[in-house]
């Protein structure tokens, strides 16, 4: 085939296997990043025409609707920025910025977003809608349990994709570059044809999946079409390989507005048509970064169209647009290209920004000068998150990438269930207040013992917490068998499943917020002693400690194994309950943004923690009480268990003003590098980097659009200063600044 | 032995090359008058008393970080206040590899063997001459014997120098740095630090006079202006030096 021509190796040619391709064909690249380009003329154009909408973007909300349209992939007319500038192409509407209504995840979600924003139904396609469609939201409410609703309802168990869409699935977006859409649609016919033995649910399900995947490969090739791309066939070049795999990736956001809609891991895959095109003299350097320039800044201007209440849960505008980078191969060769450069380059010519997600995937053992310039862009435009290859790597092998902000999986080959997370320090309360939520004062548990002791007793709480966990456990399970059932049934992502392997492995993804709160709060019922304060109904609202106790984020083990403890045990408890597809279960310590909004739906907290404050973000340690160094923090939460436990990631954010980091530009960027090898050779999974000082932001907080490009790291994810709202921005502030005076 | 603390500090990235684990240690001997740590000063003062082996034990946890450039660094109060377990703590660090610097001004005697086990001194000059006795309430004469045995017996330095406004922040004062400096080929680097006024409040806490109550912050910019000019003229002197000889 003359779209392979000079490429090595056969098995991928046999089979899909863009795994084989990459081993076979990637070169790696140790040098510096002396060889990298500024952007074109045309980049430059396309670059300000959008800086220009997203400043009438965050006056107005959101730029612009479409109102008369439902989402699919096929829906819409091409839409340009400035055409003849444009070397990709693909809008996700017939306009830049214009947001896509998709109901099928839940009709409300859409109706409020648009009341929110001024925006009104076509009523003719919302009532031929209501009358033949059921979605998902639909579907879940039909079937979800008592106990369910009592959870949900108390904020015990918090931000179920229940009621939108679900995401964090990745499509292996670059096998339409690799393959052409026609050699995929027969892979998937082939499949279709091997269940036919036996008719039973499973294969009922799986048969009719398949059909639904073979209709949206069709639905693909036809969108590109009316951008006058004919994807039928394998890429020939760089920019045809930019752009099928870009068609991928556009299919799944104009057909999905899930919460996290990530990109996969396709610099070093790119890279090799990149490669080959420079060797035959047909491309050069400044082509070459205008490719990515311009795949970036397409992937920076995805859109969904969400409520103010969800933004300010997530803390913007976030679509965690993920591509992990880096990496390595096997013990001795990195995957780092000269793409991986060019990907984190685009923060310079493009101008910093929280989207796409760059994530690198750190070895100890990735070329130094690779290491070296993502600090040096860590230090220059904060908008880099970190994650052990190391640690990962032996789990998922070399071709994983990240979904949302920490949750690997193999690209093409798992997809993921994503469960938002339940609430641990409320948990807590219920085990102190005889399951009775602290705020509503409704009874959420039964059976559980309310304490009735001047002090807390350890063993005690200890044991009535244990209960509710199980119950918590169980109930959590329940409504995300139904979620994702439901999910399947009314808002399948045909066109990303498509893009995997068709006997796809399942991961379940549970999540836990308040970690840091339980484990100060357990520690200081051991250590010191907590004397409750009840109201007339013995439901607590405050507590008074009585002498001091070993807070979690000082390296300490008696408190440290206490939160190591409580994550075992609760995911063993979750493993007792069979999953939906036989997934497996998985755990994360990440809170996004949420965090803060946790916080003010939870009552004081035997740690000291007021009613209301916030929880801190992710793993991290509460604000303040991590007091003996930035390292001492990073080793509290390396402890944390990621194999066989927390497997869906532990994110822990790090904030450093630049002048602590070391007195000149080399220092800095030589003791980052050191900081995050040493987090990562402890054992630990993520690190957000924030590199900033406390005077620029609060002058950022009193000066909005003074610093319009203001990127901060919170738990996991980069997000706009300026698209915070205050409350997020003073906790941002207040946060713990590792700096010594 | 027991170590006597005011605190730790994990990761001190400004003190010593690479990433350090940073002691600080309780007591000194002298008053200098824009001390940010007067709560370091009397012995009995401290916050945490470790036995030796403790602490290193909680060193080591942090030896992942420290790769080929970073290490311990004992500082103060004055490190040299508590000679013998420092000594210990010296020793116990070398046997396990960590390289080890003291923050120290020099101003205690007996410090031979302790240098035995420290791989960098980081040096306050707090001032040349008259000057010392104005900023320290004590003669540079231990000073000099200190700097003097470095010399000696080949010891790194970097020497460290608080800038002041209104005291020091002069081309006089660079032009004595720079005579002083090129006395000695151990001095490695040398770091202007810009005086600052943090420390004021813990002052009005201890019921403490301040004596530089009315002077203000030391401008960042014009002491790393002042650093780069001293930098200049150290290089210029040595140059001469090389084709006088």
């Amino acid at each position: 085939m003359k779209e392979w021509e000079n490429f090595k190796g056969n098995k991928w040619r046999e089979e899909i296997n863009v795994e084989d391709f990459i081993t076979n064909n990637y070169k790696e690249y140790t040098g510096d990043e002396s060889f990298l380009v500024g952007s074109t003329e045309k980049t430059k154009r396309l670059n300000k025409k959008y800086q220009e909408l997203i400043k009438l973007e965050i006056e107005k909300g959101v730029l612009d609707i479409d109102v008369d349209t439902f989402s699919g992939i096929d829906n819409y007319n091409p839409g340009y920025l400035i055409k003849e500038d444009e070397v990709i192409v693909g809008l996700q509407t017939d306009k830049p910025l214009k947001r896509i209504c998709n109901p099928y995840g839940g009709m409300r979600m859409v109706l409020n977003s648009l009341k929110a924003y001024g925006y009104v139904i076509n009523q003719n396609i919302y009532d031929r809608f209501i009358e033949y469609r059921k979605t998902h939201n639909d579907g879940v409410f039909d079937a979800y349990t008592r106990d369910i609703k009592k959870a949900r309802h108390n904020g015990l168990i918090t931000g179920l994709p229940d009621a939108y869409g679900r995401g964090r699935i990745i499509g292996d977006y670059r096998r339409i570059a690799l393959y052409g859409i026609d050699r995929l649609i027969k892979e998937k016919e082939n499949d279709f044809n091997k269940y036919e033995d036996i008719i039973n649910d499973d294969s009922i399900r799986l048969r009719e999946e398949i059909s639904e995947q073979i209709k949206a490969l069709n639905l693909i090739k036809k969108m590109a079409s009316k951008y006058g791309f004919d994807i039928s066939n394998p890429a020939s070049n760089a920019k045809e390989a930019v752009q099928w795999l870009y068609f991928g990736y556009l299919a799944a956001i104009k057909e999905n507005n899930g919460a996290a809609m990530s990109l996969g891991r396709t610099s070093t895959f790119l890279d090799i048509y990149i490669e080959r095109d420079l060797e035959m003299g047909k491309i050069n350097e400044t082509d070459a970064q205008e490719l990515i320039d311009q795949f970036i800044l397409k992937l920076r201007m995805a859109r969904h169209l969400r409520t103010p209440e969800y933004n300010e849960l997530f803390a913007g505008d976030p679509t965690w647009v993920t591509e992990s980078l880096a990496g390595m191969l096997d013990e001795n060769k990195s995957l780092v290209t000269k793409n991986s450069f060019r990907y984190l380059h685009t923060l310079y010519n493009l101008g910093s920004s929280p989207e796409p997600n760059l994530t690198v995937l750190w070895s100890e053992k990735l070329p130094i000068k690779f290491k070296k310039y993502c600090s040096k862009v860590s230090i220059d435009t904060d908008a880099i998150q970190y994650e052990s290859d190391d640690l990962m790597r032996p789990i998922y092998g070399h071709d994983y990438g990240i979904a949302c902000c920490v949750s690997a999986m193999k690209i093409g080959k798992q997809m993921q269930f994503f469960g938002a997370r339940c609430n641990l320090a409320k948990a807590l309360l219920y085990a102190i207040n005889g399951g009775i939520d602290e705020v509503k004062k409704e009874k959420v548990i039964d059976g559980i013992d309310i304490d009735k002791d001047e002090y807390l007793n350890y063993k005690k709480v200890l044991a009535e917490y244990d209960r509710v966990l199980e119950w918590t456990a169980k109930t959590y399970v329940d409504a995300m068998n139904i979620i994702h059932y439901m999910h399947d049934k009314y808002a399948y992502e045909r066109g990303q499943m498509a893009l995997h392997d068709t006997k796809v492995e399942h991961l379940m993804a549970f999540g836990v917020a308040g970690l840091s709160v339980v484990a100060d709060s357990l520690s200081a019922i051991k250590y010191a002693k907590v004397k409750p304060l009840r109201d007339e109904n013995g439901i607590t609202y405050d507590f008074i400690i009585e002498g001091d106790y070993p807070k979690y984020g000082n390296d300490d083990n008696k408190v440290d194994t206490i939160a190591v403890e409580l994550l075992k045990n609760f995911y063993n408890k979750l493993c007792k309950h069979k999953l939906y597809k036989q997934a497996k279960h998985t755990l994360s310590v990440l809170t996004i943004t949420s965090n803060v909004v946790y916080g003010k739906k939870t009552g004081a907290t035997p740690d000291g923690r007021k009613a209301g404050e916030p929880f801190a973000p992710g793993a991290n340690p509460m604000h303040g009480r991590d007091i003996s160094g930035a390292l001492a923090s990073l080793n509290s939460v390396a402890k944390l268990p990621y194999k066989d436990c927390c497997e869906d990631g532990i994110s822990n954010t790090f904030s450093i003003v630049p002048n602590a980091l070391g007195h000149n530009k080399e220092e800095q960027i030589e003791n980052l590098v050191n900081i995050i090898d040493g987090y990562f050779l402890q054992g630990a999974h993520h690190l957000n980097v924030n590199v900033l000082n406390r005077e620029m932001l609060i002058d950022a907080m009193n000066n909005p659009g003074k610093y319009p490009t203001l990127t901060i790291r919170v738990s996991g994810y980069a997000v706009l200063f300026d698209k915070l709202s205050k409350a997020h921005q003073q906790e941002v502030i207040s946060r713990t600044f590792h700096e010594r005076i | 032995m027991k170590i006597y603390i005011n605190s730790i500090e994990t990761m001190g990235l400004v003190d010593g090359p690479g990433i350090r684990y940073v002691v600080f240690m309780q007591g000194c001997p002298l008053r200098c008058i824009y001390c940010h740590n007067p709560e370091t000063w009397k012995l009995n003062d401290y916050n945490k008393a470790y036995e030796v082996d403790k602490l290193i034990e909680d060193i080591l946890k942090y030896k992942n970080y420290f790769k080929n450039n970073g290490g311990v660094t004992f500082s103060g109060g004055e490190p040299l206040f508590q000679k013998e377990a420092l000594l210990e703590a010296l020793k116990l660090c070398k046997k396990h590899n960590i390289h080890t610097c003291i923050d120290t001004a020099g101003s205690i005697r007996g410090f031979e063997e302790i240098l035995n086990y420290t791989d960098l001194v980081l040096l306050d000059i707090k001032g040349i001459g008259k000057m010392y006795k104005n900023i320290t309430g004590q003669d540079d004469k231990i000073f000099l014997e200190f700097i003097n045995y470095c010399k000696k017996i080949n010891k790194d330095i970097w020497l460290r120098d608080v800038i002041v406004p209104g005291i020091n922040d002069n081309k006089k004062h660079i032009i004595e740095l720079v005579n002083f400096v090129k006395n000695y080929d151990n001095i490695k680097k040398v770091e202007l630090l810009p005086y600052h006024t943090l420390g004021v409040s813990k002052y009005k806490k201890l019921h403490i006079n301040y004596k530089l109550e009315n002077t203000k912050s030391m401008d960042v910019n014009k002491c790393k202006a002042m650093e780069e000019q001293l930098n200049k003229l150290l290089e210029c002197k040595s140059v001469k030096e090389k084709k006088n000889n």
